[in-house]
């Protein structure tokens, strides 16, 4: 009954439409379509699009709250400290200064540009680092001839690379791509192999049983169960590779949102630092969500868990 | 078609495991016997007494320190269709639905579409799945997985089947009505089964002939024939005595040859 009355439907009145139509229905029935219509009259009804749509919006009251605190502090704390102008520019400064940025028709090149290098960088890291990760969790032997070189390159963070690689690549989209690419591959490889190395050993036993070859074996059972591990490495490494965008557009980037952050330092244009921050944050935000929509597409048997 | 004596026949199995300290225990001792064909042959004994041990040598997971086990004449050497497992936890296939499961082992045998197809709905309606064919395992029951399990066993038509304690998993209503279950498909069409299980009252209920493991090492104390009539009644007092029979005796050895099982 608490329950009931949590969910926001009177208890009472919910009996009352069960009992209705358990009058009506045969006693003790076994007919699909009437057990259905029953467990249907249980359910409370469905709210309607205006109140989803409400409840989808009040959803994200804190991230409003956090912006009209934001607002608040930036405009009144400049009584105080007039140096917070370009300490920390109101949401409005930053919003102005995105609609400046479309009108000379650059914001949508940063973007793009950024999307693509990242978009490369960790499709190649997948391309590399699933097959890699996998092998290492099913062939034990394969897994400890790496581990040690994989171990040793992974605790270097790619800043470190920068110097490097501008000597190995020169200045332009390869560098920095090879930098998102190094803060994307170790997620996506270890978990990967965790995925592959942790498979239950009775589903192996069963497809062996079932007489599976080992070809078999890996595409009907090591892959299937693998799998939502390495789409947990992929987000993961789709995230790490979007925060390393800014330490790869850092040093010798023409374009993208961690040059115009850069640039914007250079030239004391905090709106446009905040403007970059914010689209970073955005960005990242949708590619996670493209990827859990993802996932769910891929492994129907994963919804609902 | 292999026609000799006894479709299994394991003569002098001995399995040693290693212990995660290094130190070599002795899992099986000595172990022989032979199980005739449609035969209901069952294991039972105390946990610790080797009896998953000995099922997984027979399904070929593990290989025998010593000894050797022959299905149908021909020597076990690893897994294979000829003796499908059944096993406690299901070990269904969770990215594919039931028919998909069902069908596994005759995607793996190479049979027609056609015939997969039919046997898939075979075995559907030989365990009363029917209406769940696209469902995935996690929607299920356990008692409904369980069905899974032994109807994709069945398809592959293997001259044994393996079962480890299928049944331990569910609640005592579910397992009694899987119990009759099985015996009325067993029945429908017979098979030689093996079927381990720590459950004296299953084993009387189900076999033709009962293996009883003592612990530690394992091996094959005793072997008691039930000649009752199926189905049985577990209050018929011919079952009541073996049964008390065979539990006293069982605590018997636990708890005199084994101090540390007291």
């Amino acid at each position: 009954m608490s329950t009931a009355t949590r969910e926001g439907e009177p208890a009472d009145q919910l009996a009352a439409g069960t009992r209705d139509l358990a009058d009506r229905a045969k006693a003790g029935t076994r007919d699909p379509a009437e057990l259905a219509r029953i467990a249907a009259s249980m359910v409370p009804p469905q709210p309607s699009a205006g109140r989803r749509l409400f409840s989808r919006i009040t959803q994200f009251w804190l991230l409003v709250a956090f912006v009209v605190a934001w607002q608040c502090v930036s405009v009144f704390g400049l009584r105080f400290n007039p140096q917070l102008d370009v300490m920390l520019p109101p949401p409005t400064a930053v919003f102005s200064a995105a609609l400046d940025l479309i009108r000379r028709g650059v914001l949508m090149t940063h973007i793009i540009d950024s999307l693509y290098r990242v978009l490369l960088a960790v499709g190649t890291a997948c391309v590399i680092g699933i097959p890699l990760g996998l092998a290492m969790g099913w062939f034990p032997r394969f897994r400890r001839a790496v581990d040690p070189l994989l171990e040793f390159i992974r605790p270097i963070p790619p800043l470190a690379w920068i110097p490097l690689s501008i000597l190995w690549f020169g200045i332009g989209d390869t560098q920095i791509v090879y930098i998102i690419f190094l803060a994307a591959f170790f997620p996506i490889v270890l978990n990967s192999m965790a995925g592959a190395r942790d498979v239950d050993i009775y589903l192996v036993r069963a497809s062996q049983s079932l007489g599976a070859r080992p070809g078999e074996l890996f595409t009907t059972v090591v892959l299937p169960a693998a799998l939502p591990n390495v789409f947990t490495g992929v987000r993961v490494g789709l995230g790490i590779g979007w925060m390393a965008l800014v330490a790869g557009e850092l040093v010798a980037a023409p374009s993208g949102l961690g040059y115009l952050i850069n640039n914007a330092r250079t030239l004391f244009r905090s709106d446009y630092i905040l403007l970059g921050m914010v689209l970073i944050g955005v960005l990242g935000l949708l590619l996670d969500y493209g990827m859990r929509r993802l996932a769910l597409l891929i492994m129907p048997w994963h919804r609902g868990q | 078609m292999s026609l000799s004596a006894s479709p299994v026949n394991a003569t002098h199995i001995s399995k040693v495991h290693i212990s995660s300290k290094g130190e070599p225990l002795l899992a099986l001792h000595d172990v022989n016997f032979e199980v005739e064909q449609n035969e209901f042959f069952s294991i039972v004994g105390p946990s610790g007494c080797g009896k998953t041990t000995l099922l997984n040598l027979l399904a070929g997971f593990e290989q025998p320190t010593r000894g050797e086990i022959c299905v149908g004449g021909k020597l076990i050497t690893g897994p294979g269709w000829e003796r499908a497992v059944v096993f406690q936890e299901y070990a269904l296939f969770p990215w594919y639905t039931v028919s998909e499961n069902i069908r596994y082992g005759l995607k793996r045998k190479r049979l027609p579409d056609a015939e997969q197809t039919r046997l898939v709905e075979h075995y559907i309606g030989l365990v009363g799945l029917r209406g769940f064919e696209s469902r995935y395992p996690r929607e299920l029951s356990g008692g409904m997985r369980q069905r899974v399990s032994i109807a994709r066993a069945l398809a592959v038509n293997p001259s044994i089947l393996l079962m480890d304690e299928p049944f331990a998993s569910l609640d005592v209503q579910t397992r009694e009505y899987m119990q009759d279950e099985l015996l009325k498909i067993w029945q429908r069409e017979p098979k030689t089964v093996i079927f381990v299980t720590h459950s004296i009252d299953e084993a009387i209920k189900l076999s033709d002939r009962i293996a009883i493991m003592g612990p530690r090492p394992g091996r094959i104390e005793e072997i008691k024939t039930v000649s009752l009539e199926r189905p049985r009644d577990p209050t018929n007092p011919a079952m009541v005595q073996l049964a008390a029979e065979v539990k006293v005796w069982l605590r018997q050895q636990v708890f005199d040859k084994d101090p540390a099982a007291q």
